[in-house]
């Protein structure tokens, strides 16, 4: 018998019980809540007269509709704030723990559930977000869900599901200097497409996404979504292992070490088989820019913007018409020609304190482009930006011209007042370039936080290893 | 849930593909904290020439001529027909509750996005997969054909043209096919093994204990 993925794993470790079907009652372990996809839920919940089934295995925090100023003085929008308040008020009902808006642990969903050892490896993580893939980082099967099913989880902790297939994403070799796993990650997702992982599970692997560190695992997996699979992961190795010692959710002491003997095996068997199996080579990958308004409209910094007219599929290159008209873009300009009105640190893909730690060390005592009206910093979490002014980045981003905001989703979507104006290009290091996601008529190019960090600072993308 | 079984409805065609849940449903309307109301903001950014937020008046908004939804017969469609990966991006089960307040009550295209998919049939919204040459099909017989309409028999699994040219049959997972045609809830029929999920978490107590470090 062939051995087993991580995926099938993690998966079979779960199952509560199987239908003739093939559907399986899979168990959850850890339901991230945020304020946006829960209200229904919980209304849900009271009309039906029921109740939590595990309120320990819930952790609350509003992220997508906080403002980054001025928090002290509450939210001034009133449905933001309604929706805030909703959440905490649900939160207290029902007796979930919530980290509130102005605890100095809130943060992006996803970046405060690894930060807390909430998430653990080994686990089935889900909450009413696609990023929710993010967590499968640490060898664990993480995956978004609608609200019908956020409120199916806190009723049963389990949901119904098939199993996916498997695809195994390989990057094999040596990193260039400079590039990153935003990089890699926007590079897997111009090769396989925007629908290239719909119905799989994806698995990292090869020496590449092994030498990554975590918080680069994480940019990987969190982007598993945009290349069309619900949930991305990685095997466990002693850095997967390390980064939990000490977290206040995770176990501690001998019972740490018990977990981590099991963590250990959270690999895919030598002889596992996947449904597909892809190989990258790490040495050709480039700093990546998005040009259009779907992630897999990718190509390299050295790169120009695609012409539709070499498109022989006419579907795709109407698509590519509608991108280039939306992006306001001609076709065939070199990309280290487009100019930038805003810059754009931050989101679950990249807020990280390794993340900030790459924006800085680019700007070298330089200042932010004269025609760049806004270059803003969102750290993921309080924790986040608390260490990032231990380290003196504050100062940097301060000194450069940036503006150092208080943590959450911010311009990645725009629910809060950080967004863009219509026809606005912005340097992102978010995940999503769709059409008006931030803000209507906004112009989103997706990259790494070192080439964000560069582009502000030249006014236009550049080639940040010649930066 | 309410359920599905046979439905017959005008066809509206939205020729582009990768139509994500952001177009479906733009974030600004998410901050809503009911299920219901989502209709009059379905695909907002394209259905309009002016800016939206919540808490318009939405019927006294500019309308863009040039989109499809606006346009009569197609502004009383409740078969909308896609192209590949529809639903890509955000869970936001909003951009079904959009669709289905709009008036739509099946999606018909090649391929969807997991999560979009997954959603539809909690809400009762029927995605309906077809191959991509019966997709061409179709959108030559909607650009043919003004009001052009379809009946879709859940049941039978069988999509019936209006012109006698054959029925065109689809493919559906059978446990979300009765569901559907059920209407029913999936909770109460998860809790009808509440403990079966008991003695499987006593079990991983024992064996993961680290799991239920409940703080």
């Amino acid at each position: 018998m062939a051995g087993k993925s991580l995926y099938d794993k993690i998966w079979d470790t779960h199952v509560v019980r199987r239908q003739e079907d093939g559907t399986v009652l899979l168990y959850i372990d850890r339901h991230l809540v945020h304020e946006v996809t829960s209200p229904q839920a919980f209304e849900g919940l009271r009309l039906a007269g029921r109740k939590p089934w595990r309120t320990g295995a819930m952790l609350a925090v509003p992220d997508h509709n906080v403002p980054t100023t001025n928090r002290l003085r509450g939210i001034d929008d009133l449905v933001s704030r309604e929706q805030v308040e909703t959440l905490d008020r649900n939160c207290q009902e029902f007796g979930i723990q919530e980290f509130m808006m102005n605890d100095k642990r809130q943060g992006i969903v996803h970046v405060i559930g690894p930060e807390e050892g909430f998430t653990l490896p080994g686990t089935t993580i889900v909450c009413g977000d696609s990023h929710t893939s993010t967590h499968g980082a640490f060898g664990a099967l993480a995956f978004g869900i609608g609200t019908s099913e956020v409120e199916h989880v806190m009723a049963t902790q389990t949901l119904l599901q098939k199993p996916a297939k498997t695809m195994q994403i390989r990057v094999e070799g040596a990193l260039g200097k400079g590039i990153t796993a935003k990089d890699v990650v926007l590079a897997i997702i111009g090769h396989i497409g925007t629908a290239g992982g719909t119905g799989y599970a994806l698995e990292f692997a090869g020496s590449a996404i092994e030498s990554l560190s975590i918080e680069g695992r994480m940019t990987v997996c969190n982007m598993a979504i945009e290349g069309g699979a619900r949930a991305g992961m990685i095997a466990v190795d002693e850095k997967t292992i390390d980064y939990f010692r000490g977290r206040p959710f995770a176990p501690q002491g001998e019972l740490f070490e018990q977990a981590a003997t099991y963590w250990r095996t959270l690999k895919s068997d030598p002889d596992a088989v996947f449904d597909r199996v892809i190989t990258l080579d790490a040495t050709q990958i480039q700093p990546q820019v998005s040009w259009g308004t779907s992630p897999e409209m990718v190509v390299p910094v050295t790169d120009k913007v695609p012409n539709p007219a070499k498109e022989t599929d006419p579907v795709k290159a109407e698509g590519m018409r509608k991108a280039l008209t939306y992006m306001g873009l001609t076709a065939d300009t070199p990309i280290d020609q487009i100019a930038i009105d805003k810059v754009f640190i931050g989101s679950c893909t990249n807020a990280r304190i390794e993340d900030l730690r790459a924006a800085a060390a680019v700007i070298g005592g330089r200042k932010v482009a004269a025609n760049v009206t806004m270059a803003m910093v969102v750290p993921g979490s309080g924790l986040v930006r608390e260490q990032a002014e231990t380290e003196g980045l504050d100062k940097i981003f301060l000194a450069a011209g940036f503006e150092w905001r208080e943590p959450g989703c911010s311009m990645c979507l725009a629910m809060n007042a950080d967004r863009l104006e219509p026809g606005e290009r912005c340097a992102s290091t978010s995940n999503r370039n769709f059409e008006g996601r931030q803000g209507q008529g906004g112009r989103t190019h997706l990259v790494s936080p070192a080439m964000a960090a560069a582009a502000a600072i030249a006014g236009h993308f550049v080639d940040v290893r010649h930066f | 849930m309410q359920a599905f079984t046979q439905h017959t409805g005008i066809v509206a065609p939205l020729d582009r593909a990768n139509v994500d849940t952001d177009a479906i449903i733009p974030k600004q309307y998410l901050k809503s904290v009911k299920r219901s109301g989502f209709g009059p903001n379905a695909f907002d950014d394209w259905r309009y020439l002016d800016p939206g937020e919540p808490g318009m008046d939405h019927s006294k908004r500019r309308k863009n001529p040039d989109f499809i939804l606006n346009q009569a017969p197609y502004d009383r469609a409740t078969i909308l027909l896609a192209r590949q990966n529809f639903g890509c991006g955000s869970s936001r089960e909003h951009a079904v509750w959009a669709l289905t307040d709009f008036g739509f009550r099946a999606v018909i295209a090649p391929s969807y996005a997991d999560i979009f998919f997954n959603n539809s049939f909690k809400t009762g919204l029927l995605p309906i997969v077809l191959p991509e040459e019966t997709i061409d099909e179709l959108f030559q017989a909607v650009a043919s054909q003004s009001g052009y309409t379809l009946t879709i028999d859940l049941a039978r699994q069988q999509i019936i043209r209006p012109d006698d040219a054959s029925a065109i049959p689809f493919e559906v997972d059978s446990f979300r096919k009765q569901c559907l045609l059920d209407g029913s809830d999936d909770i109460d029929l998860t809790l009808k093994h509440a403990d079966e999920i008991r003695t499987y978490e006593a079990q991983r107590r024992q064996s993961a204990p680290w799991l239920f470090l409940d703080r």
